[in-house]
């Protein structure tokens, strides 16, 4: 049973990691090509060019790639805004779904927008096909591609290079990175078995004589983008437990590889291009030990046999199997859980309000880190910060002046990072507070007593994480959760994006120094060290209190 | 608006149509003739057809049996609801999921010396896992049998036959497709009774 658990996890997170290698390696080539004018690169570059029209070519400062960013950010909500909320008027809707409430709305266009896929809603139940292909399908790509390109911009400036241009890094994320990944996976998805159809639901009649709807539509191709891109919102409404989302245990796996596989290339094409491989390595070091130490509590944890059953005639041979599908053996649930919220993607193998207290503690944590990975291109940003407050802390510690790279770190770059990094604290900290003391949240829990805490807790970890998972039994479509949790998502995207990019723009307009032998080397284990105490401190321990109300009293009062 | 911020919006709109075409239309159009082509059988959702020519299920989704002459699914927190799945979403500390560990007890016949398979009283993530353990399956053999005036040794040989390790050597265990099995329940009754 171990030792499966270990090839298990060996296989999926080292499988994945050796791959991430030679994707990196690609995702260079086609974010930041050496020579953007010459071979295929060229051919790219003048047909995107002639896309996006006059503001294509000349590179940006910050703060007008910020704003392109940002402007093509506001056209992406109203479109989707635009197809939920005409979807009853709409084609490519054969079982008829009608029109959505309003808060609704704005909520899941706020959700796709900002790549977190919260999702209040029910997929089969309420959407259309064109509502779940043009509307959500779509920002799935876009909204991930706005993500890896801020990464190439900011690793471009850390390079002592113009940041480039948005408009031309979000068609190369879109075109060239995730549409020909999203296509094999997708592919590979049908051949296990995942539907892909525009036909409506299907109505059986059972052995038994009795009547069952069947709920399908162009499943595989949803799903895949789904997971390569952080998002995380499922086509069904219990997402990847859903059959006809992962059918077997090789879609499985297959799903949970498309969960990392590009927050860990990203890392790499981060290194490449600030010519920096070695310092990517420490980085990616750094994250899987911390990926490594969940796995392993989640793991452990859910081995735990269903707690109400202790008293009762059953089988207590097994894990705790509640929320569970059979054909991903023991450890894929916990593991989906660790590796769904170390990165930002959010999607489910297993129902996250039915895991052992401190088994969905582990899920919570790497929601409050959030960049170990972390989603596309932004977990590398918000391990950014964590970077510049920990060489400012190491700095302060040998008594040299901190520098990252060369560029020297001051008040004013540290003081972004940690208004970035703090932002997360306030949105989860203090809408938790809000509504666990209110009517808002208390009348909407599926569970009583601190279990119930935790449900208020983990959705705004989960929207400030623009994770997306969820305590799922809370009852959050309702126009307070829809509003808060909108409103949240929505900063939570934009501050850590539009700060560091600030961050890279005050470094960059400094004089770059060479680094010396006193400088703090960001190839070395001490470094390593530092950024991991860093990302404790900051990260986990602001949460702690918190969590000794919820996951741990739970498990203090009812675990034996 | 200055002149320049309306170019913005202007690029990102060129944009939006490029991706739209490309990236959705092209992308789900691609997949989907390729599914159509090479899988058209799962890519329409696993529909298995009965005697009488109408669709009595997904081999995919779990449907519900109650009758004692078959193989019973694991509980489902939606009634196995195919067009609205979901899991029970309870703690694994919490009374419910104990009340309903206790009534599903009971009905298998438990006792504390021939304890019921876990997976037989909790809830699938969405209420649709098409799967019991083959230990589950084996449990309710002798029920299954009597009800049907069989001898349980050729169900037992039945379930053992349709029993598969879903990940070979990284699963310890072996799962059942409850439909399938009850499926090749009717028919090998069928074919003896002729």
């Amino acid at each position: 049973m171990l030792m499966q658990s270990l090839l298990f996890v060996a296989l999926v997170v080292g499988g994945t990691a050796l791959i991430s290698w030679p994707l990196g390696r690609y995702m260079k080539w086609a974010m930041d090509p050496a020579d953007p004018s010459a071979g295929l690169a060229g051919w790219n570059t003048r047909v995107m060019r002639i896309v996006a029209g006059s503001l294509a070519a000349p590179d940006q400062t910050w703060k007008r790639y910020m704003l392109a960013m940002l402007a093509f950010n506001v056209v992406m909500f109203l479109v989707t805004y635009a197809i939920l909320a005409l979807q009853q008027h709409l084609p490519l809707n054969p079982d008829g779904k009608g029109a959505l409430e309003g808060s609704l709305i704005f909520n899941t266009a706020a959700s796709f927008t900002s790549n977190t896929n919260l999702q209040h809603y029910s997929g089969e139940v309420s959407l259309s096909y064109l509502s779940q292909l043009a509307g959500l399908m779509w920002l799935q790509f876009v909204s991930a591609a706005t993500g890896i390109a801020a990464l190439a911009a900011l690793a471009r400036g850390l390079a002592g290079r113009p940041l480039g241009n948005f408009f031309m890094d979000v068609q190369r994320a879109s075109f060239l990175v995730l549409l020909p990944v999203a296509f094999i996976v997708a592919i590979l998805l049908v051949l296990g078995g995942v539907p892909m159809t525009f036909e409506g639901a299907v109505l059986a009649t059972t052995l038994e004589g009795v009547q069952q709807t069947i709920a399908r539509g162009p499943v595989a191709a949803f799903v895949s983008i789904k997971q390569l891109g952080t998002n995380g919102g499922g086509f069904f409404g219990p997402n990847s437990t859903h059959p006809l989302e992962n059918p077997g245990f090789w879609t499985n796996i297959l799903e949970m590889f498309a969960i990392i596989i590009i927050p860990m290339a990203c890392v790499w094409m981060f290194g490449r291009i600030v010519g920096r491989l070695r310092h990517a390595g420490v980085i990616s070091a750094v994250m899987l030990g911390f990926i490594a130490v969940k796995i392993t509590g989640a793991v452990y944890f859910e081995s735990a046999p269903t707690q109400a059953f202790a008293d009762l005639p059953i089988e207590r041979t097994v894990g705790n199997l509640e929320g569970k599908e059979l054909r991903f053996g023991a450890t894929g649930g916990p593991l989906w859980s660790i590796l769904t919220t170390s990165t930002s993607n959010g999607s489910v193998g297993s129902m996250h309000d039915s895991l052992n207290p401190m088994t969905g503690l582990m899920p919570m944590v790497g929601m409050w880190l959030n960049s170990t990975f972390g989603g596309v291109g932004v977990g590398m940003i918000n391990m950014f910060l964590y970077i510049v407050v920990g060489v400012f802390i190491a700095g302060m510690m040998i008594g040299r002046t901190p520098e990252y790279l060369g560029w020297r770190v001051e008040a004013r770059e540290v003081k972004l990072a940690l208004f970035a990094l703090l932002a997360h604290g306030l949105f989860i900290l203090g809408g938790t507070a809000i509504f666990a003391a209110t009517p808002w949240g208390a009348d909407t829990l599926n569970n009583v007593g601190p279990h119930g805490f935790s449900e208020i807790l983990y959705e705004f970890t989960s929207a400030s994480a623009n994770n997306g998972s969820g305590f799922e039994g809370l009852g959050d479509n309702t126009v307070p959760w829809n509003i808060a949790t909108g409103i949240v998502m929505l900063l939570a995207r934009f501050i850590p994006i539009i700060l560091p990019l600030a961050i890279v723009g005050s470094l960059s307009s400094k004089r770059r120094s060479a680094e010396s032998s006193g400088t703090l080397s960001v190839e070395s284990g001490v470094f390593a060290a530092m950024l991991a105490s860093t990302i404790f401190v900051v990260g986990a321990l602001t949460f702690f209190p918190a969590a000794t109300l919820g996951p741990i009293a739970e498990h203090v009062m009812f675990m034996n | 608006m200055g002149s320049g911020k309306m170019h913005l919006l202007v690029s990102s709109i060129r944009i939006a149509a490029a991706t739209m075409l490309i990236c959705v239309a092209g992308y789900a159009t691609a997949v989907w003739a390729l599914a159509q082509a090479i899988a058209p059988d799962t890519a329409n959702g696993s529909l298995i057809v009965g005697q009488g020519g109408a669709v009595v299920g997904s081999r995919q989704v779990a449907q519900a049996f109650t009758e004692p002459r078959y193989f019973w699914p694991r509980p489902s927190a939606v009634d196995y609801d195919g067009a609205g799945a979901g899991g029970s979403n309870k703690s694994p500390t919490s009374t419910e999921v104990a009340n309903r560990g206790r009534e599903l007890a009971e009905r298998y016949g438990a006792t504390l010396d021939n304890p019921v398979p876990a997976d037989l009283v909790s809830a699938s993530g969405a209420g649709l896992d098409p799967h019991i353990s083959e230990e589950g399956a084996l449990y309710q053999a002798g029920r299954v049998a009597a009800a049907r005036g069989l001898e349980t040794a050729p169900v037992e040989k039945l379930v053992r036959g349709a029993a598969v390790s879903p990940g070979g050597v990284l699963t310890p265990g072996r799962i059942v497709n409850v439909l399938e099995l009850n499926l090749a329940l009717d028919a090998m009754e069928r074919t003896s009774g002729r």
